[in-house]
């Protein structure tokens, strides 16, 4: 087996004046063309082990290893043109269009007074095909839909050409269809060679799309392994605290079998419903 | 490239034509006679004593305000940004009217520029000290709020300064405040020239930068950018720039904060052509609008403020109003999803 494109041992941060660590003693391996998810309830740290694997954040402890390297050997630039990242928070303050935006991607390529080449500019069209944006590159991207926005977003990170794409809520707020698309569009990336990093609040998406699942609870990964060793009932009870039963994917679907945790209603969120209650 | 070949154009019209439009009627054959120190000994002093450093003066602090005010604009990330946002103004008063007040001027004309450039200096220094107490680097929301705060004491210094002024004082102090280039010369034209060409080059560099921190700090990061080393550079360039052209010129207003939007409502907002265009049109902006404010009640002389202002704010809406239908250039901020 090759060695993982992107590798992390033993990390831990705390923020300035926290009581304890948003993340302590994660480990975690990407492996060269897999779909690796990092899943956890609300403040379980996934945003946090995240801002730390793409160097947005220093650890106090631990190593992260991109392509082999140390990832603080990594110049900006250098890291921009192999790792893509589709952040969480983002506005638009003046008005840009949305071929603008996405040739953004090609800035790590560009030195600061190099424009643009044939190459840069095919890559922007590459990436806007392959988001299915390329009907709206004229518009401005402040009059996109939430849905088109995040297309957009991912184009961008595509026009990096990127070996490591890196998403942090892909799909929240999106209806079902935009985030199917975004979903989907990460499985055939994935399938052309692209190693994606997908951190998510949606279970079942991650279970349906993921090749391998982490999952975070207080800081300290709870679970690691596919989608189907990650998600069971007792795991995800006791992680969430709230009584699910994980079924398999009806299908049809190439992910037919595949783990769906589904929430019961009627429970009080401290324990899971015995199994008299659950069969009345 | 054209359109930046249109502006330098219409930047060299604006400058021949403050040099030809006076109080004193010359006619242009005569101030191109006095300009090669052909005409007589009165036409030549006007011309290259008076009127050229003037234009040149006003070019190049029209294109130092433009240019930082885009700066900033996409620093804060706030439209309504301009180059005095951030106390450089009022520090650069605070010290321009100490001099008056305490009569330093009388040592020579090369005080109050000089004072006024400490002012906004030790400006500079006080705000920045405070937006990076927080150790974790340079947050430009609390930079934006320092800015604005420091500028509100800076005001209050200088109104209980002039509370204890003479009439005479009070009157050049308020002048000062309202800026003008009436004490346009040579040397203040050198000073601004020196600090706008490595600026501008600096700003103009990192253009890019300036596009994705527009965007945000997290994504210029993700795309390549050391944000904390931009925005850094950006603001004590910017800073320093207005500093330069305040102490020369006071604090004329609404240049910074309409040449740029007027730029992104024509042509979009690229800082790679967004910073040298607006750079090219407030060089023409405001050699025009002190034109006016020489001309339009001579003998006496308009604040050049109050010209730009008056003439700018129309422009700048007819602009906004006129601009096309349909969403290509949708002004406004969004947020993301």
């Amino acid at each position: 087996m090759t060695s993982p494109l992107l590798a992390a041992s033993g990390l831990r941060f705390r923020y300035p004046g926290a009581a304890r660590p948003a993340v302590d003693e994660v480990d975690l391996s990407v492996p060269e063309g897999a779909l690796v998810g990092v899943i956890g309830p609300n403040g379980s740290g996934k945003s946090t082990l995240v801002r730390l694997l793409l160097g947005a954040l220093e650890p106090d402890r631990g190593e992260i290893r991109l392509l082999g390297r140390r990832l603080s050997s990594w110049r900006r630039r250098e890291l921009a043109r192999r790792v893509g990242v589709v952040p969480q928070n983002e506005s638009v303050t003046f008005p840009v269009s949305v071929r603008e935006f996405v040739a953004m991607g090609r800035y790590p390529h560009l030195g600061p007074w190099r424009t643009e080449g044939p190459e840069d500019r095919d890559a922007v069209e590459r990436a806007l095909a392959r988001c299915d944006v390329e009907d709206l590159a004229g518009r401005a991207f402040a009059t996109l839909s939430g849905g088109e926005r995040q297309l957009a977003r991912v184009a961008r990170a595509l026009a990096q050409e990127p070996d490591l794409l890196a998403l942090d809520e892909p799909t929240v707020s999106l209806d079902v269809r935009h985030e199917m698309e975004i979903y989907e569009l990460l499985r055939e990336l994935v399938a052309g060679g692209t190693t994606v990093l997908l951190v998510t609040h949606n279970l079942n998406a991650a279970a349906r799309y993921a090749d391998r699942l982490l999952l975070l609870h207080g800081g300290r990964a709870r679970a690691e392994g596919t989608p189907a060793e990650v998600l069971t009932r007792e795991t995800v009870e006791e992680v969430y605290g709230w009584p699910v039963r994980v079924v398999p994917h009806p299908g049809p679907g190439p992910d037919e079998g595949a783990p769906q945790v589904v929430a019961l209603a009627g429970g009080d969120g401290g324990h899971a419903p015995s199994e008299g209650e659950r069969d009345r | 490239m054209r359109r930046l070949l249109l502006l330098a154009l219409v930047a060299a019209a604006a400058l021949v034509v403050a040099v030809i439009v006076g109080p004193v009627s010359l006619a242009p054959g005569r101030v191109l006679d006095a300009a090669l120190g052909d005409a007589g000994a009165t036409a030549t002093t006007i011309v290259r004593g008076i009127r050229l450093p003037r234009a040149v003066l006003a070019a190049l602090v029209g294109a130092a305000l433009s240019l930082s005010g885009a700066s900033f604009q996409a620093l804060l990330r706030n439209p309504l940004a301009e180059p005095y946002i951030l106390g450089v103004s009022g520090g650069a008063a605070v010290g321009a009217v100490t001099s008056i007040v305490l009569g330093w001027t009388a040592a020579g004309g090369w005080v109050l520029p000089l004072a006024a450039f400490a002012g906004a200096t030790a400006a500079i220094a006080v705000v920045l000290r405070i937006a990076a107490a927080g150790g974790m680097g340079l947050d430009t929301r609390v930079l934006l709020l320092a800015g604005v705060v420091a500028g509100a004491f800076f005001n209050a210094v200088i109104f209980f300064l002039l509370t204890f002024a003479e009439a005479e004082t009070f009157r050049s102090a308020v002048f000062w405040m309202m800026g003008g280039l009436s004490g346009a010369d040579w040397d203040a034209v050198v000073v601004v020239a020196v600090g706008l060409v490595p600026a501008a080059l600096l700003l103009m560099g990192l253009a890019r930068s300036l596009n994705l921190l527009a965007v945000g700090e997290e994504t210029a990061l993700f795309l390549g950018t050391r944000v904390e080393l931009a925005k850094w550079v950006v603001y004590l360039t910017a800073s320093f720039l207005v500093a330069a052209a305040v102490s020369v010129s006071g604090a004329i207003g609404f240049v910074g904060l309409i040449v740029p939007h007027a730029i992104r409502l024509l042509w979009g907002s690229d800082h790679r052509f967004l910073l040298p265009a607006s750079l090219l049109l407030g060089a023409a902006f405001l050699p025009l609008a002190d034109t006016l404010a020489r001309t339009a009640a001579a003998p006496s002389e308009i604040p050049v403020g109050v010209i730009t202002a008056l003439v700018g704010v129309p422009v700048f809406v007819l602009l906004l109003v006129r601009r096309p239908p349909g969403p290509r250039r949708g002004m406004g901020r969004t947020e993301g999803p």
